[in-house]
């Protein structure tokens, strides 16, 4: 086998289901925790969050009506999913942070019992967040949670998967979809994951995947018109500000976190209220 | 025009033998040639100031269609209303080029206009047993002549697509100048000639110089039912021969593509063709013309864009 040429993989986008290249036809190069050449990732461009939006939106309808009984199930399926190619994950986070082999495992079995986490959340928000409120009448008076839409993703640079999936699941359990910046320094295990998620039941376009520079794009997902929430855990809290400036210009909800948690889900979802008439 | 109808340009003097001939000596199109220069002309970069004067040019050049047999007064009125003022909150963008609709609902489109400001703007209707032209000629008079009497400033007729294929050749040409007559100076005529189910680009490129002699104004590629529908080699087909009517006759056709032309990219696409295929005298919207519904809302959101510096959101342009 050693005369054998190797076939190197293509790190491509996540847009819409399909994994087309950046269409600027820009690369840049990702190293080895030893700093060797490992892969020339996309380097996205603004074009490419446009077309990841649009994805996005048009699938907002159809994952938003999916019942959360069905979210749930594909959130588990992802899970097993990432099981099954546990060492392809274990064996890029150690190529690109140098971590040992068990802190390595520990951060993908993780990522696997966050979804599975997650997935059980899909059906309880509504007990969790939702009420009977009293009134001055002969109405019931109820509040439910519902998602909010589009919603953008600057994943941290480090944990690579973990922090990925700790940003993205809160936002689309509730039925948002989502445009995420992968880690610039560590992408690859994020565009393995759409790998994962092309092959889940999560309908395309319900996550998207972008790999760039943060610095660059940040401002276009904070200033787009078209996107309703923007985490911005992964961005450093000096460069956070400028974010929200943009962010106020379009009313974009903009939240960081740190820990998961189910106030991650409610971050990105909106209170409707409803009144129904009690009868004698 | 009418004039032209009679005497065909010189070219052809009405009679079967005399169109055959003439046709014939038309040079077939060399469609992987046709196709490489379509292809290497939308890679073209349009940007900035260019890119600024191609969406309004275009949005200029828009006849905003709606043809659904679920069509409504109101639906063809808020179609008229934006036709006007396609961003209702900066005057600065342009009219669109026309309305199209149904001929029933030319009488409602024509009175809207006038009402919300849009005297200049015409209303196109679709004609001649649109989409598929399957009717008798009777029929097609009187579709044209209500069309026209209710307000009709252009006529879009579609050709009998099975006339065409099988070699009826002064059948179609003989429908076309009678729809002509019944125009006479009132309306436009744009010839549709469904490029979908014409097959090759050579039927394309006979079709065209048909409908030229026959006195359409206007050539168009198709009824927006049937895909593919205006693919830049068909346009290519026939800006190629509306350069080289010209050059016969020193009359200007002007070209319709419709079908298929949704957004910003495609629409600058076409007006690259234009420029290099038939030259810039045909970027006006007296002679060029793109049939559309939803483009006029991403032409919008790209003009938002240039003038804001970030991506506008479909929630702030109208619902069609």
């Amino acid at each position: 086998m050693s005369n054998r040429i190797d076939i190197k993989k293509t790190y491509k986008l996540y847009i819409g289901g399909a994994f087309p290249r950046t269409e600027s036809g820009r690369t840049y190069e990702v190293k080895s925790s030893k700093g060797v050449f490992v892969a020339n990732p996309c380097l996205a461009s603004r074009k490419d969050l446009k077309d990841a939006v649009v994805a996005a939106r048009s699938a907002y309808p159809g994952w938003n009506k999916a019942t959360a009984y069905n979210k749930g199930q594909i959130f588990y399926r992802i899970a097993e999913m990432l099981e099954g190619r546990r060492s392809q994950f274990v064996d890029e986070i150690i190529l690109l942070t140098g971590v040992t082999k068990l802190k390595a495992e520990k951060e993908v079995s993780e990522s696997i019992d966050r979804l599975v986490w997650y997935a059980g959340w899909s059906d309880k928000l509504s007990a969790l967040a939702g009420s009977t409120n009293p009134v001055a009448g002969p109405y019931y008076n109820f509040t439910i949670p519902e998602s909010m839409g589009v919603v953008g993703v600057i994943a941290p640079e480090a944990p690579s998967l973990l922090g990925l999936i700790d940003a993205i699941a809160p936002v689309i359990v509730s039925g948002n979809t989502c445009i995420a910046l992968a880690s610039s320094k560590a992408p690859l295990p994020a565009i393995t994951f759409a790998e994962v998620l092309a092959t889940s039941d999560l309908p395309g376009g319900v996550i998207n995947i972008l790999t760039g520079k943060s610095s660059e794009l940040a401002p276009w997902f904070a200033s787009h018109m078209d996107i309703d929430g923007l985490d911005i855990s992964g961005v450093p809290t000096k460069l956070r500000g400028e974010l929200r400036t943009a962010g106020a210009e379009n009313l974009k909800r903009i939240s960081s976190f740190s820990a998961a948690s189910p106030d991650r889900i409610l971050a990105f979802m909106e209170a409707k209220t409803v009144w129904h008439p009690i009868g004698n | 025009m009418s004039l032209v109808a009679t005497n065909f340009y010189g070219l052809v003097d009405g009679s079967d033998s005399s169109l055959k001939k003439f046709l014939s000596t038309l040079p077939g199109v060399d469609q992987v040639g046709a196709e490489a220069r379509a292809a290497m002309l939308a890679t073209r970069s349009i940007k900035t100031t260019s890119k600024r004067w191609a969406i309004d040019t275009a949005i200029s050049m828009v006849d905003l269609t709606t043809l659904e047999g679920a069509d409504t007064r109101g639906k063809v009125e808020a179609l008229c209303t934006k036709a006007v003022r396609p961003d209702p909150i900066n005057l600065a963008v342009p009219h669109v080029g026309a309305v199209c609709v149904y001929n029933d609902m030319v009488g409602i489109a024509r009175h809207h206009l006038d009402l919300v400001g849009g005297n200049n703007i015409p209303v196109a209707a679709v004609s001649t047993a649109f989409p598929s032209g399957r009717a008798s000629m009777a029929v097609k008079i009187q579709d044209t002549s209500d069309a026209i009497n209710a307000g009709a400033g252009e006529i879009d007729m579609v050709i009998d697509r099975g006339a065409f294929l099988s070699g009826d050749l002064i059948g179609v040409f003989e429908e076309i100048v009678k729809i002509r007559e019944v125009c006479g100076e009132k309306a436009h005529l744009k010839v549709i000639f469904e490029t979908g189910e014409l097959v090759t680009y050579d039927n394309v490129r006979k079709a065209s110089y048909l409908a030229m002699l026959a006195g359409a104004d206007f050539i168009k590629t198709s009824t927006g039912k049937v895909a593919p529908a205006a693919t830049p080699p068909v346009v290519l087909v026939m800006l190629e021969a509306v350069r080289d009517f010209y050059a016969m006759t020193k009359t200007r056709i002007g070209v319709k593509p419709a079908g298929g032309i949704r957004n910003t990219k495609d629409a600058i696409k076409q007006l690259v063709l234009v420029n290099e295929i038939a030259g810039p005298e045909w970027l006006t919207p007296a002679l060029f013309r793109i049939g559309a519904s939803a483009l006029l809302n991403d032409l919008v959101m790209q003009r938002m864009k240039m003038d804001d510096g970030y991506y506008a959101s479909p929630s702030y342009v109208t619902i069609d």
